[in-house]
């Protein structure tokens, strides 16, 4: 693990009128950890995370990536410098079939500049995007319309659009959200194998207690805008706080989980 | 630069039309001219329909081309056609790239609102411009092309030349359509958001289209002022405008020659409404509006559609 963190957030604070949705959150997340974040609506996991992607200026606080300042940069900026992310509900481009929502993300993170002139579907981009929709297992759904997939893959192509791109740091925002019940594991185990081989940094909320007891390396729970625990797994679940103020808030209903791998 | 069989398809219509000009009539041709150099503006507003901003102002830019046709050879004695419609280019851009930098911070009816009302101030300026003929604007004569002189035959040259332009901006603008940049602009249109976070600016893909509409544009109004021989400032009028996007919408944004075939259709069914119903023809223009939006919501082009997938059933 190096030394450098590759996202730090210092004294991050953020209120919305009289509410503090974030107050002094410090965190520091290092290369190559897969980081779950948790906490009850509200307890401002996605204040966090729109904070750090750009989206929603701090009012105080600073926050790092890869050594440099990212605050006041756009969203498309801090995504070019290597943090991407995909979202609770997928965030697609319905009339474009799968392949031609990757083609976009990959020609898009070739060039933030698209090009008049040069076709969209080159040769060596659709081998590309075919590689990575087959690494998600996902490459028979190649010429359906996005609307017409199950929301499982829709998700999946949702992370693999963020992924092409080849980023340092995927933030994934809720992954099994909305998917069945059946189809949640199967889903992260393709997730999480992916980012493995690329040597991704992952942060990823989460309500699901199994899915990060099952994944993650260490959890940050947060509780009315702080973070009130950070550690492995076990460490962060067995917090007597955490269960009584997080866990124990109705998660998913799946209440305290064990590790299973 | 290999063609597809769109393109190549395209430019044989191009040549076929141009042609006609042997065995057409002279008002066929005149009206054949005037609806492709409308549907050249037409696709400027269709170039910003499918990044999802509807432009109530593209007479801005149609007006910006008749005039720069029309006081290039007034003023700068310049005559050559194809010098002129470069200058209606290069100004109609030039504007674009300043209005463009306000505009593209804006979405949906404020988009559509502001765009209108710098037409409309155009129009305001070239209405009290008593140099320029105010009300009436002016006449443009005199035009030339690479040192000939058509005389008599200027309206069929013109009709030639129109051909050829439409054909070739066809294609460019249907390279465009499958270009990274027509793909992201779709992208825009349906999530704008995702766009910014795979790393692209929406904005600045809008100004880049805003401005490339705003130079094909500026090409429909210098061909105009050729053909009619008279600019004047109902060019930027908002009725104008309305009139671009209404074949727009009767086109639709399926086919890069679908606002040519609208112009087409739009430019008869007028002519033959004015003359059997002098003074109701509008009731009839509306009467096709309400009839595309309700069965055609896709525009005429959907119809080719219907029919290709009907055949594939077969």
């Amino acid at each position: 693990m190096s030394q450098t963190p590759i996202l730090e957030s210092r004294s991050l604070h953020r209120t919305f009128g009289a509410v503090v949705a974030a107050k002094d959150i410090n965190v520091a997340i290092h290369a190559g950890e897969v980081v779950g974040v948790i906490g009850s609506n509200g307890a401002g996991k996605t204040t966090f995370i729109n904070m750090v992607t750009g989206f929603l200026p701090p009012s105080a606080g600073e926050i790092m990536f890869n050594g440099r300042s990212i605050l006041g940069l756009a969203p498309r900026k801090i995504t070019r410098m290597g943090m991407a992310r995909s979202f609770q509900v997928a965030q697609l481009f319905p009339e474009l079939t799968v392949l031609d929502n990757m083609l976009v993300a990959l020609s898009i993170a070739e060039s933030p500049l698209p090009s008049f002139l040069r076709p969209l579907r080159t040769p060596e981009r659709v081998e590309k995007a075919e590689a990575t929709l087959k690494e998600f297992g996902v490459a028979a759904f190649r010429d359906h319309q996005v609307t017409a997939v199950p929301q499982g893959t829709r998700k999946l192509v949702d992370i693999a659009m963020a992924l092409i791109a080849n980023p340092k740091m995927l933030l994934l925002d809720e992954p099994t959200s909305g998917v069945a019940v059946e189809e949640k594991f199967p889903l992260m185990d393709s997730v999480m194998e992916v980012v493995r081989r690329h040597g991704v940094t992952v942060l990823f909320v989460e309500h699901d207690m199994e899915i990060v007891a099952r994944y993650v390396s260490r959890i940050l729970a947060f509780y009315a805008g702080e973070v009130i625990a950070d550690g492995p797994p076990d460490q962060v679940l067995d917090d007597a706080k955490v269960r009584e103020l997080v866990v124990g808030h109705g998660h998913g209903g799946h209440g305290r989980a064990r590790r299973s791998s | 630069m290999r063609l597809d069989r769109t393109e190549l398809w395209l430019l044989a219509s191009g040549v076929v039309l141009a042609l006609g000009v042997f065995v057409l009539p002279n008002w066929l041709t005149f009206l054949l001219t005037i609806a492709f150099a409308k549907g050249l503006v037409v696709q400027g507003v269709v170039v910003q329909m499918r990044a999802g901003l509807v432009s109530f102002g593209q007479g801005l830019y149609y007006c910006i081309g008749g005039y720069t046709v029309g006081m290039g050879g007034q003023w700068l004695g310049v005559h050559d056609a194809f010098v002129l419609l470069a200058l209606s280019m290069v100004a109609a851009a030039v504007v674009a790239m300043v209005l463009g930098l306000l505009l593209t911070r804006y979405r949906e009816i404020f988009f559509a609102m502001l765009t209108l009302a710098f037409s409309m101030i155009l129009y305001g300026v070239l209405a009290k411009s008593q140099s320029l003929g105010s009300t009436d604007g002016f006449n443009v004569h005199g035009i030339t092309a690479l040192g000939w002189t058509p005389g008599s035959s200027g309206k069929m040259f013109v009709y030639v030349l129109t051909c050829g332009i439409a054909a070739v901006a066809a294609v460019f603008l249907h390279r465009l359509s499958k270009s990274s940049v027509g793909y992201v602009c779709e992208a825009i249109r349906e999530n704008e958001v995702r766009v910014e976070y795979l790393g692209a600016s929406p904005r600045w893909t809008l100004y880049s289209t805003y401005v490339l509409a705003a130079a094909v544009s500026a090409l429909g109004g210098g061909l105009t002022g050729m053909a009619t021989g008279h600019v004047d400032p109902e060019m930027a009028y908002w009725t104008t405008s309305g009139e671009f996007v209404f074949i727009a919408l009767l086109g639709g944004i399926g086919h890069v020659a679908a606002p040519f075939v609208a112009a087409s259709l739009f430019s008869t069914v007028r002519t033959y409404a004015i003359q059997f119903v002098p003074h109701s023809w509008q009731m009839i223009l509306g009467f096709v509006l309400l009839g595309i939006i309700i069965f055609l919501p896709k525009g005429l082009w959907s119809l080719f559609k219907r029919t290709r997938k009907a055949e594939a059933r077969v």
